[in-house]
């Protein structure tokens, strides 16, 4: 689309000059106003009010103890709790990308067993709650205690125990990620199917493989569409990390938790969680933003030119 | 079969469903040659030119281009569809030009026409990307090679999807209905350079509904309907003097079109 002309007289109605009111034959400029504009300002006034005594409230209110908050908002747990979230948060994001572009794929295959598999996870890991999933991933010693590695063509093996290897912050990976996994399946999926039917046909008839008409034709085209939900997904990502807390995953709640369990500052210690999980999440919109000015128009575009330029295959 | 043959479908059966969409059609396309495949829609016109690039699957009966199977091989008495990467190779000679043009909405005219080259044949960049500019320029669009397919009318965007064909040097170009989107005054030069590149000696198969151009332009004429060809043969005496009731109906509604609001070819 092309932007407007910047035309000040059209997109400013009460800028009134008197040698166009005089012009012959045009229509006297009459100027329009907004409905119940004292009602919008009523109300701005009224909702200015609430939010200053509220401000006003929360940060003299004692039982806060704003004091506490600041002395544990850098403290070292709690540093290492934001950490462990962000690479909570960042890891499972990963992989769910990863595992939703195989299984969005997989569910578009020519083999009916692949497509069964990825209707089959998708069902499987967004119809059971997320606490579950990582309370069965924490858990999944009890039912595969270890597995034994065999040295191929010698008597030599080696035992893996399950529980050295899922521990609290493991589990919580391969919770997260397998579940966002499915979530991203479907937004994957959304973004192949808004691409023209067409494309892959014209793709296909200038002689790319299935798969390479995919790869380098279709999947760039989808990311504009899949910029913004994935966005979504992350921030969602971020808040649902703090369920690892249940499994000690060693994440920022988590480590609040240990801290109010021994001094008992219950609120303001979930102040300092909810202050670092807004800085995030405000950070994370605020990149979403960049991203989707950035590449969204013309992504597609430059990974194509990029590689033709290049005559990369 | 003759020397000169380049497109030969015999007994073709193509089943969507319960809906048998094809059933057994035979015909063979010379070297040189324009066919015209016309018929009303839901005649299986469209689905039988989709087959002879295997976008679309067969059920019986063999497609050869040149005397290969096109998308399968014998194997004893059957047919086996062939791996993507041979399919693959085999479209690179067969061109296509949709009713939708298709292009590629992130890629501007030049690039379009570049992406087969570079993509597929791994030609340098340099040489695709003159060689791109002169299909354009022979499509009449020289001066819109970076325009994106959005900036470009229907007509341009089918001049350009008609370039894109040509540069992966075909034997033979598939059109899908290729005026059939366009506004009436943009089809003259869409038909126009398909006349062009039919005077060349370029092998085409048009499916449409341009009876003016098939006339013209057209060496043989097929008519289908229901999964059959009803009528073939030289295009003037097929179009101009039909011998099965049901080409003469179907003309007949034809013309009727364009004298309520048709355009010239």
């Amino acid at each position: 689309m092309q932007a407007q002309p910047h035309n000040p007289e059209a997109t400013i109605p009460h800028v009134v000059r008197a040698e166009s009111v005089e012009e012959p034959g045009e229509p006297p400029r009459i100027r329009a106003y907004q409905r119940r504009a004292w009602l919008s300002r009523v109300l701005s006034t009224l909702v200015a009010v609430v939010a200053a005594a509220s401000t006003v409230w929360i940060l003299t209110n004692p039982n806060l103890r704003w004091s506490v908050v600041w002395d544990y908002l850098f403290s070292p747990t709690i540093l290492a709790g934001l950490v462990a979230t962000l690479e909570l948060s960042i890891i499972s994001m990963i992989i769910g990308i990863v595992l939703g572009v195989l299984f969005a794929l997989a569910g578009r295959s020519r083999y009916l067993a692949l497509r069964s598999i990825a209707g089959f996870y998708v069902w499987l890991f967004r119809g059971v709650p997320l606490l579950v999933q990582l309370l069965f991933w924490y858990n999944v010693g009890i039912l595969i205690p270890g597995i034994n590695f065999y040295l191929p063509f010698t008597d030599q093996s080696h035992y893996v125990s399950a529980n050295a290897v899922i521990s609290g912050f493991t589990a919580a990976i391969l919770g997260l990620g397998l579940n966002e996994g499915a979530y991203m399946t479907e937004i994957v999926r959304a973004g192949i199917i808004s691409v023209p039917r067409g494309q892959l046909d014209a793709a296909l008839s200038i002689g790319f493989t299935p798969a390479r008409a995919m790869r380098t034709m279709i999947l760039p085209q989808t990311v504009r569409v899949i910029i913004p939900p994935t966005g979504n997904e992350f921030i969602g990502m971020v808040k649902s990390s703090a369920l690892v807390a249940v499994i000690g995953g060693g994440d920022l709640l988590y480590k609040a938790q240990i801290i109010y369990g021994q001094n008992f500052e219950v609120i303001p210690l979930l102040l300092v969680v909810s202050i670092w999980y807004l800085v995030i999440t405000s950070l994370a919109t605020l990149g979403q933003g960049f991203i989707e000015r950035r590449l969204a128009g013309d992504e597609a575009r430059r990974t194509i030119r990029w590689s033709i330029a290049r005559g990369i295959r | 079969m003759s020397d000169h043959t380049l497109l030969s479908v015999q007994g073709v059966h193509k089943w969507l469903g319960h809906n048998h969409v094809l059933r057994g059609v035979d015909l063979t396309v010379d070297r040189g040659q324009v066919l015209c495949i016309l018929g009303p829609s839901g005649s299986g016109k469209t689905t039988l030119l989709r087959c002879m690039n295997h976008l679309e699957t067969i059920d019986a009966g063999t497609i050869e281009l040149d005397g290969a199977l096109i998308g399968y091989e014998k194997r004893g008495t059957r047919l086996i569809e062939l791996a993507p990467t041979d399919v693959a190779r085999q479209r690179q000679r067969i061109g296509m030009v949709f009713q939708q043009f298709n292009l590629f909405p992130h890629l501007t005219a030049l690039e379009n026409v570049m992406v087969g080259p570079t993509r597929v044949r791994r030609m340098a960049t340099a040489e695709a990307r003159e060689a791109a500019a002169e299909l354009l320029s022979r499509v009449g669009l020289a001066d819109r090679v970076d325009a994106r397919p959005r900036q470009l009318s229907g007509g341009q965007q089918q001049r350009v999807a008609i370039a894109r064909a040509l540069a992966m040097d075909p034997e033979l170009i598939l059109f899908d209905e290729p005026t059939s989107a366009l506004d009436p005054e943009l089809v003259g030069d869409v038909l126009t350079t398909m006349k062009k590149l039919a005077e060349d000696g370029m092998t085409m198969v048009v499916v449409t509904h341009e009876v003016k151009f098939a006339e013209e332009v057209a060496d043989v004429a097929v008519i289908m309907d229901r999964g059959v060809i009803v009528e073939s043969g030289p295009a003037g005496a097929v179009l101009g003097a039909p011998r099965h009731p049901r080409t003469a109906k179907f003309l007949g509604h034809l013309q009727l079109d364009d004298a309520t609001g048709g355009h010239d070819a």
